[in-house]
């Protein structure tokens, strides 16, 4: 009896060293960031062993403003912004590279193009130059982020020397409320077990409510397995993968189809199946949340308060508590919706496909911005897809702003970036200190809650714009 | 990478739990090609003001501190981002070993690819120490790889764990890619069957 983990695992062994398993690596991808790779390669004149199993996306670094990008890559301000964009072609062009850039319809977050593109699938053990790599587990694969010497080495051999990490299930069941999401359920699970909670684990997610859930839901889950220190976050195949999957570009195709098929569905943990630990949570009960500190532990449901570090018993939490309201420059016990925010981003790798825009703007149409919010999209193909569904005019009329395709203001290296104190409600991922640009202010959240939060200019529960629909 | 093996010297206590990767290299810095200019970007926004200036109140602005080859720290070190520049911060302004309760996986992995060695030891060790740095100024301690101890300001020995073949490449300095080269045959053997196995994965 194994585990999903288990079962992609062992196909992987390539050998065993003492504690270490060398693991065959069937996808790599990378990202404008990678040029310390890059660097390595060209120092020690290491070639790349697969070029046809690496993929290059233009994201942390590509302008998502849409007439920086109309004016192209050769006029972007910035010298080193700009360098690293160029790196990045030039890179991958001398290797052999398959690259999604600018320009190029399939551009776009790797976490959200990547899946597009059907690279991510059932079975295989996938690495990505940044440590949201956990989204692609989705799929019902072993996938995780790792650092540039890692990088170097997986395209350099392959392979990746990993310690077996112990597998962690947390069933969720139960129907999820009016206005609340997959970014809700991550969040209050990230609340429950901590940033540390699942260090030294791969997560699989299970029970009713995810079996409910489309694919861009589960990714939104998987995500952000890191957040609470993962090494991955997995979700069982089933046939809404495999609709997800069928005729993308990289999925197999006709006979190969059939036979993968025949294999995907071996792959779910058996029943019975041994997991080194187990956390459940009763989706019914959670609500629209809201982080009001500096790490994506500190949240809360929308309807509470900003906590009192005086009431913390635990003398390191209190510190933290204290710390974490001093740069959030927050009161102890004021309500969540007095936090009045300068702006909003709806975007980034966690809530950035379809179904996010589409649950943005069902809220942005009831209103209208009072507040600057963008909305990017993760994906040229989500933009094209949101246009064609209309929704890029109920943001533009409701004062939005529509943008294109990028990581922008989650990681904040492409230009995108708050002001020293500004706040900003957000759909990624990270609410630590400077995160968004030295000296902003993050407070997570999900789509439907963001743009709540654009109409009002302040922290709200989204559950007011609208009554349960039958 | 450098070789590892006892590193005797200044130990900073960050008192602080939850030291993300975004603290130990601020987002903008990692665009910067490795060199000495981490130096200065290590915990950058902690240490400097934004005109430049040093922050004389940041413990790594003090010294003898600015000569601090061991760092001791709170729970949840280096978790976050997968930014190797972290580590290439930490190396460059001359820190070899982080000693905390836990670590951040993704960063765990970076510092042992960089000659940087991250010991875990209980929290309450971890306490322990911190308490005996900050009543100390500059006090020394001891990270012994060989004997897989740390030996506190008090001179107390504190036994850690690490992986072998971790402990086996910090040792000689070795370089992990020509290690797994010799595993050449093996991976071209996995490769054939796996191709056999899973043919839709070819391309």
């Amino acid at each position: 009896m194994k585990t999903l983990f288990d079962k992609v695992w062992d196909n992987h062994i390539v050998a065993q060293e003492d504690d270490e398993t060398l693991l065959y690596v069937d996808r790599c991808l990378i990202h404008e960031g990678s040029r310390h790779t890059f660097d390595t390669l060209h120092e020690r004149g290491l070639p790349v062993a697969h070029p046809d199993k690496v993929f290059a996306f233009s994201d942390h670094y590509i302008p998502t403003d849409p007439q920086a990008r109309a004016r192209g890559v050769a006029n972007v301000p910035d010298k080193e912004i700009r360098n690293m964009l160029e790196l990045l072609t030039s890179n991958t062009a001398e290797y052999g590279i398959a690259k999604f850039g600018w320009g190029d319809e399939r551009q776009g977050i790797l976490h959200v193009a990547g899946p597009e593109l059907g690279l991510s699938q059932p079975g295989i053990v996938l690495v990505g130059a940044d440590s949201h790599t956990s989204t692609h587990g989705a799929f019902g694969n072993i996938s995780f982020g790792i650092g540039s010497s890692e990088t170097t080495h997986v395209v350099a051999t392959q392979t990746i020397w990993q310690r077996r990490p112990g597998t962690l299930r947390i069933e969720i069941d139960g129907t999820l409320g009016f206005g609340v999401t997959a970014k809700d359920i991550i969040l209050a699970i990230i609340a429950k077990i901590g940033i540390g909670g699942a260090i030294g684990y791969a997560i699989e997610y299970a029970g009713s409510t995810v079996a409910r859930m489309s694919m861009n839901e589960r990714m939104t889950i998987c995500n952000m397995s890191i957040e609470a220190g993962g090494k991955a976050g997995l979700i069982a195949p089933d046939d809404t993968t495999y609709e997800f999957l069928a005729n993308r570009y990289f999925a197999p195709k006709g006979r190969d189809w059939d036979e993968a098929l025949k294999f995907w569905r071996t792959l779910p943990s058996d029943p019975g199946a041994k997991f080194s630990k187990e956390v459940e949570l009763d989706a019914a009960r959670v609500g629209p949340m809201v982080t009001w500190g500096t790490n994506p532990e500190q949240s809360l449901p929308i309807t509470g308060r900003v906590p009192d570090p005086a009431q913390e018993q635990d003398l390191e939490r209190r510190t933290e508590f204290n710390k974490a309201l001093a740069y959030m420059d927050l009161k102890p016990g004021m309500a969540l919706t007095d936090i009045a925010v300068d702006r909003v981003f709806i975007g980034s790798c966690t809530n950035s496909r379809i179904d996010d825009i589409r649950s943005a703007a069902a809220v942005a149409k009831l209103g209208h911005a009072v507040i600057p919010a963008w909305v990017v999209p993760g994906s040229e193909s989500v933009k094209r897809q949101a246009e064609a569904e209309g929704l890029d005019r109920i943001f533009v009329e409701a004062g939005f702003e529509w943008r294109e395709a990028g990581c922008s203001l989650c990681t904040a290296l492409n230009g995108d970036q708050l002001k020293p104190g500004e706040r900003c409600g957000s759909t990624s991922n990270r609410n630590f200190q400077g995160r968004q640009g030295p000296g902003g202010r993050t407070h997570l959240m999900s789509p439907a809650m963001a743009a709540a939060a654009a109409l009002r200019g302040h922290l709200v529960d989204v559950r007011e714009f609208g009554t349960r629909k039958s | 990478m450098e070789a590892f093996s006892t590193l005797q010297g200044i130990a900073v206590p960050l008192d602080e739990a939850n030291i993300d990767t975004n603290q130990i290299c601020p987002t903008r810095f990692n665009k910067v090609p490795s060199g000495p200019r981490f130096a200065q970007i290590l915990l950058h926004d902690r240490r400097f003001n934004a005109d430049g200036s040093e922050k004389p109140d940041y413990i790594l602005n003090q010294e003898p501190y600015r000569r601090a080859v061991i760092a001791v720290a709170g729970r949840n070190f280096g978790v976050g981002s997968s930014r190797e520049t972290a580590v290439f911060g930490l190396i460059t302004f001359g820190i070899r070993s982080v000693i905390a309760p836990n670590f951040g996986d993704i960063f765990f992995s970076n510092s042992l690819k960089n000659g940087l060695l991250p010991v875990r030891l209980p929290a309450a060790t971890v306490e322990t120490l911190m308490r005996q740095l900050l009543a100390e100024r500059g006090a020394s301690m001891t990270v012994d790889l060989p004997n897989q101890a740390v030996i506190g300001p008090d001179g107390k020995r504190h036994h850690f764990e690490i992986e072998p073949l971790s402990k086996k490449r910090l040792l000689k300095g070795q370089d992990e890619i020509a290690h797994t080269l010799e595993y050449g045959n093996a991976i071209k053997r996995f490769e054939q069957s796996h191709g056999k196995a899973f043919p839709w994965l070819a391309a």
